[in-house]
């Protein structure tokens, strides 16, 4: 027999950290509220029985408005766990309640976690947990998840009840709503028993209170008849009328009228409310009026400096020489004394070592984006960020929480577009996915390394920091000009949550570093791969299917050819950057593997000698920093582009995007190379 | 008076919410229901938005949701 349990919790409560205690998993966790976007599913270890623990994304109420809440709620009402592990934030305890106020409605066993006790015990505070069991009908257990405590003892609970729920207990549940609502509801609970549905109604309680509450999707699941809704319609206007005020409000007021009376019973606070804890000391600095911008401004310098800086390409270039020479040369003379095809050698060591050499230097780099990004994720900052530049994003069409996936966007597109699920309104999601690609993703980094070395040798940082704000600035000229044409509306709301600072704990950063590190290895070793092999091979060949001499002659030649001339304008219509460019589809990085194979260099790394000596021929400084700018803006590699089509869920939307950014990249790169001719610098 | 007349380091206590649609939703769903205690604690440095105290946590949305707030003064 298999069991499901569901973790169900409100974002930034620690279900991803209790989904990782539980299953010896090791997910990603942060500081910021709609860390989870999906959900994940692992099997719990130390226990005989085969239990599957399902991680949901935070939610704040099962009447869902974002991506990610409806996620969490089909999941619950369709697929029916055995049991809901309730996770609940005890150092936030009135509103992490409102949800289990919903949750025990439902007609599947809840067991509730007061998770984060050991802060509120540090606190001095007590929490009465059998008052909690009382009131609200369900079994508490106090745990810390990041310390481990009470975990096994929750799942053993959820065990318990999903094992005796076979024999049919009834759970008595509360009574929370007042005389007038649980009338209202009765009312309705009759109404709906008189009356034939599509779809037998298991919980009638609920669906009563959902259709009371004029709840969309139950009425469209169970087909209600018009006349029906109709005679609900008048049971609601009179309880609205009664109240002076709309059934959410009644509802909800009476949900929180609820939590307030059985706090004021289960929890005794020493500390005196109002009273500063650490994190509002933190943030008196932090988000000062004065000094937030400063600090914001110096926090990303930092990041920047530290991971492009001297420190990054320190470590790059050691990693450089590492695979570059030791590595690819050892191989070398492996296939030399083992007396390897001369094609073979080729292959090996220009096509693979060359390509995927040139893509994992940097993975240093990206890891230490990844830890920053991370550190600034656990701490709590990325909040306060969004707090600080909503203003100022606001006036592009964005919204502060647009800044947590657009930061992410430096250090890869893909994760960064599932992260804009936070955002609850579809036109801030979809502006924030398309301006994502415009920040300058680590994939590109290698990019700019090869010219800059070729082109810039004397103020290398300073031209790449040029392209970061370069993509910066377009993405705030098209958010402008995306509002005000194609994506216009009214200002979304902005309402969120900014949770206590959190020292980062190494595990946390670790895990989150690993992941990204490992993530962007196996694409070397998976995409990457697969690419410089075929590039090689398309290289190589004519359409005929003969080896060629001159890789002018090849398939690769003709195609690039063909498309060459779109790019002339742009000071390099030469077949070789063209296909180049083409190839960067399959990721950006492969650009530079591929001018590494298409001028017959195997170590294709961003200072190899021979390869900036062929730049150097076929390139100026201006249409080195044209085609620069042409690869930051133009379409983004296949693994964004699929991401892109799974958000915006529109063909429409996606090839809207992408020939957007294509067409602007070409645009801006023209008036780069045209423009500085002009100016006599070409 | 609406919350947004609030100023930093003052509170009061919430009496309805006026408007509607998702962002009522929201708010309420956040904890700003009639009865609630709120604390302002301070204006972003760009002039919004604003972060409050409500029910034990800290909270953040804009003067033009803050202006939906009635409150009356402590």
């Amino acid at each position: 027999m298999q069991y499901r349990f569901a973790l169900v919790g409100n974002p930034n409560c620690g279900k991803t950290t209790m989904f990782n205690e539980i299953t010896g998993n090791t997910q990603y966790v942060g500081n910021w509220p709609g860390v989870t976007i999906e959900k994940k599913e692992g099997k719990a270890r130390k226990f005989k029985e085969d239990i599957r623990i399902i991680d949901l994304p935070g939610i704040y109420s099962l009447s869902p408005y974002s991506m990610e809440e409806i996620i969490a709620r089909d999941y619950i009402l369709d697929e029916k766990p055995d049991v809901v592990i309730n996770i609940v934030d005890a150092t936030n305890i009135e509103r992490n309640l409102y949800l289990t106020t919903q949750l025990i409605e439902l007609d599947i066993p809840v067991v509730v976690a007061l998770n984060i006790i050991d802060e509120v015990e540090a606190r001095g505070d007590k929490i009465y947990t059998e008052i909690l069991e009382k009131s609200l009908g369900v079994p508490v257990i106090c745990t810390s998840a990041s310390k481990g405590r009470g975990v096994d003892e929750v799942v053993q609970k959820a065990l318990e009840i999903a094992q005796a729920a076979a024999s049919k207990d009834e759970i008595a549940k509360p009574v929370m709503f007042d005389e007038k609502v649980e009338k209202s509801i009765a009312k309705v609970q009759e109404l709906v028993a008189s009356y034939p549905l599509k779809k037998k109604i298991h919980n009638v309680r609920w669906s009563s209170l959902k259709l009371l509450e004029g709840d969309e999707r139950e009425i469209e699941k169970f087909g209600v008849p018009e006349k029906l809704l109709e005679d609900i319609k008048i049971i609601r206007d009179e309880l609205e009328r009664e109240y002076d005020n709309d059934i959410e409000t009644v509802i909800a007021d009476n949900r929180y009228r609820f939590i307030s009376d059985v706090v004021s019973k289960a929890v005794r606070r020493k500390s005196r409310q109002g009273e500063l804890t650490v994190s509002d000391k933190i943030d008196k600095v932090v988000t000062n009026r004065i000094l937030a911008i400063p600090i914001f401004l110096l926090v990303m310098f930092a990041v920047f400096h530290v991971t492009f800086g001297e420190i990054g390409s320190f470590i790059v270039d050691w990693v450089d020489v590492f695979i570059n020479e030791t590595v690819a040369g050892f191989i070398s003379e492996l296939l030399v004394s083992a007396g390897a095809a001369e094609w073979l050698h080729e292959l090996i060591v220009s096509g693979i070592i060359g390509g995927m050499g040139s893509m994992l230097v940097f993975v240093p780099q990206i890891m230490i984006l990844f830890f920053f990004i991370s550190l600034l994720e656990d701490s709590g900052y990325m909040a306060r960020a969004a707090f600080v530049m909503d203003r100022l994003l606001r006036k592009f069409g964005l919204s502060g929480k647009s800044f947590i996936p657009m930061f992410m966007g430096f250090g890869c597109s893909t994760p960064a577009v599932m992260a804009t699920r936070t955002l609850e309104n579809d036109k801030d999601r979809k502006l924030t996915i398309m301006l994502i690609p415009f920040m300058s993703c680590s994939a590109r980094l290698p990019v700019y390394a090869l010219f800059t070395s070729a082109f810039f040798a004397k103020n290398q940082s300073l031209v790449i920091f040029s392209i970061y704000v370069l993509g910066i600035v377009v993405a705030v000229l098209s958010g402008i000009l995306l509002k005000n044409t194609v994506l216009k509306g009214e200002t979304a709301p902005f309402v969120m949550e900014l949770p206590p600072y959190r020292i980062p704990t190494l595990k946390g950063v670790g895990i989150h570093m690993l992941d990204r590190g490992k993530t962007f290895v196996k694409k070397a070793g998976t995409v990457i791969f697969s690419a410089s092999v075929v590039i090689f091979f398309l290289q190589s060949f004519n359409f005929s299917l003969q080896m060629v001499e001159d890789p002018g002659d090849s398939m690769f030649g003709a195609i690039g050819k063909l498309i060459a001339p779109i790019f002339a304008p742009l000071g390099f219509g030469n077949w070789k950057p063209a296909v180049a460019l083409l190839t960067g589809f399959v990721a950006k990085e492969v650009v530079v593997a591929t001018m590494g194979i298409l001028h017959g260099i195997g170590e294709a790394a961003e200072d190899s000698v021979e390869l900036v000596g062929a730049l150097q021929s076929s390139f100026t400084p201006l249409s080195a920093y044209a085609f620069m700018a042409f690869t930051l803006l133009y379409l983004p590699c296949v693994a964004a582009f699929a991401a892109i089509k799974r958000e915006m869920n529109s063909w429409k939307w996606t090839l809207f995007t992408i020939g957007y950014q294509t067409a602007f990249a070409w645009i801006v790169a023209f008036i780069i190379f045209q423009g500085g001719r002009l100016l006599g610098l070409g | 008076m609406s919350l947004k007349e609030l100023k930093p380091g003052e509170k009061g206590i919430i009496i309805k919410i006026s408007g509607e649609g998702a962002v009522k939703r929201r708010l309420m769903d956040m904890g700003v229901t009639r009865g609630a205690e709120v604390l302002v604690r301070k204006v972003a440095p760009l002039g919004d938005p604003i972060e409050v105290n409500i029910r034990g946590y800290e909270l953040t949305f804009r003067k033009s949701e803050a202006e939906n707030i009635l409150v009356e003064k402590m």
